[in-house]
């Protein structure tokens, strides 16, 4: 009786074979799938590598002398949070031209430091010494200071920061 | 072609025999209550694999340990979901081994010959609670942190080394991040381990000896 083909119709063990077919491969993919894009999530997530920073309004920037704009930025990866300290030495001309350079030595990435008296950007590591416009006077830096990018909208400096 | 590859594969593998001795056995006439070994050990797999997809993301550190399963829960597609099964399939686990030994006991399927079928599934379910009890920790909670906190002064209060047992579990005075490792190591390696070998034992038993009937009246 059991397990018995019925006449002309679907029997009993095929039945069961093709049902247990049928769940197992619903129940796979039910976790397969899903499993799939688990492990993809994070390589698919794609986060902007740069960002506009506002440094404030051009009214109050001083003309003809380098001032330095601190800011720290964070960013998210994964459920880890990473600040990472930034600063620029913003130039305006009379004629509202700008030079914004990256006060990151391109030695070893010491911070360099305006001196009003020598008329310089000086890197207290090394004695490197850059010109007002970026240039390598003296020391072991082997390129200019790194020239940002910038724009002014509204009356407002912002500068492009590119990860690297 | 498919029948000419299962062919050559027979052969070489005897899966034809492997097949009628695990699968195609005799069994006595049976009742539901039979499946939960069944349903046991799919929840065991499912377990096993969601378990392994967790450490894809989850960090067995204090810092980290709760960010890491918000991460999951919020942030990775479906992590929600493989999670919630592990987190689910654990009780449901419980549930089943329990159902599973009743049935054994009620049934008398414990006697000669399946005694170490019998005593292998009394260590599987010390195995089960043993996974219950480490994997509760794991998400380094509040409910977490105190579950164990009064867990492992529970197995303090043991006569004589009792307060030893406590230092053992907690690695140390009081809950850290030494407990927290070791007990990760005893969820993802050490009890695992133990689970599949005495798996193993148990799967071994039951096709070597066969299931018993359902006692009879006056047996």
């Amino acid at each position: 009786m059991a397990g018995g083909e019925e006449a002309g119709g679907l029997g009993r063990r095929k039945f069961v074979t093709g049902m247990l077919a049928v769940l197992g491969g619903t129940i796979a993919a039910v976790v397969g799938l899903p499993a799939v894009g688990y492990l993809l999530a994070p390589a698919l997530k794609r986060s902007p590598t740069d960002v506009w920073v506002p440094l404030g309004p051009v009214e109050n920037i001083p003309v003809d002398q380098p001032t330095l704009f601190t800011f720290s930025r964070t960013q998210r990866v994964g459920w880890e949070t990473t600040a990472t300290s930034h600063g620029m030495y913003v130039l305006r001309s009379a004629d509202d031209r700008y030079l914004v350079l990256s006060n990151v030595c391109t030695h070893l990435s010491c911070r360099v430091v305006w001196k009003d008296e020598l008329q310089d950007y000086t890197c207290p590591c090394h004695n490197g010494h850059f010109a007002k416009d970026g240039r390598v006077i003296s020391g072991p830096a082997p390129r200019p200071l790194e020239d940002v990018e910038y724009k002014v909208e509204d009356g407002t400096l912002y500068v492009h920061l590119v990860e690297a | 072609m498919v029948a000419r590859v299962y062919a050559w594969l027979d052969r070489r593998l005897g899966l034809t025999t492997i097949y009628a001795t695990t699968l195609d056995r005799k069994v006595p006439k049976v009742n539901w209550a039979f499946t939960l070994g069944s349903a046991t050990l799919f929840l065991a797999v499912m377990q096993g694999l969601t378990g392994i997809f967790l450490t894809v993301y989850y960090v067995p550190h204090p810092e980290q340990a709760y960010d890491s399963v918000n991460y999951i829960m919020n942030e990775v597609a479906f992590g929600w979901l493989i999670r919630g099964i592990h987190h689910w399939g654990a009780t449901l686990m419980v549930v089943t081994v329990f159902l599973h030994m009743l049935r054994t006991f009620f049934y008398g399927a414990y006697k000669y010959p399946r005694e170490i079928t019998w005593m292998t599934g009394v260590f599987l379910l010390l195995v089960t609670l043993g996974m219950g009890f480490t994997g509760y920790l794991l998400p380094w909670n509040q409910r977490a942190y105190w579950a164990t906190t009064v867990g492992t002064s529970i197995a303090g209060t043991v006569p004589l080394a009792g307060p030893l047992i406590e230092r053992i579990l907690r690695g140390g005075e009081a809950l850290s991040a030494l407990t927290l490792a070791r007990f990760f190591s005893a969820h993802i390696w050490m009890l695992p381990v133990a689970l599949v070998a005495l798996v193993g034992i148990h799967l071994y038993l039951v096709v070597r000896l066969g299931i018993s009937h359902i006692p009879r009246d006056g047996e």
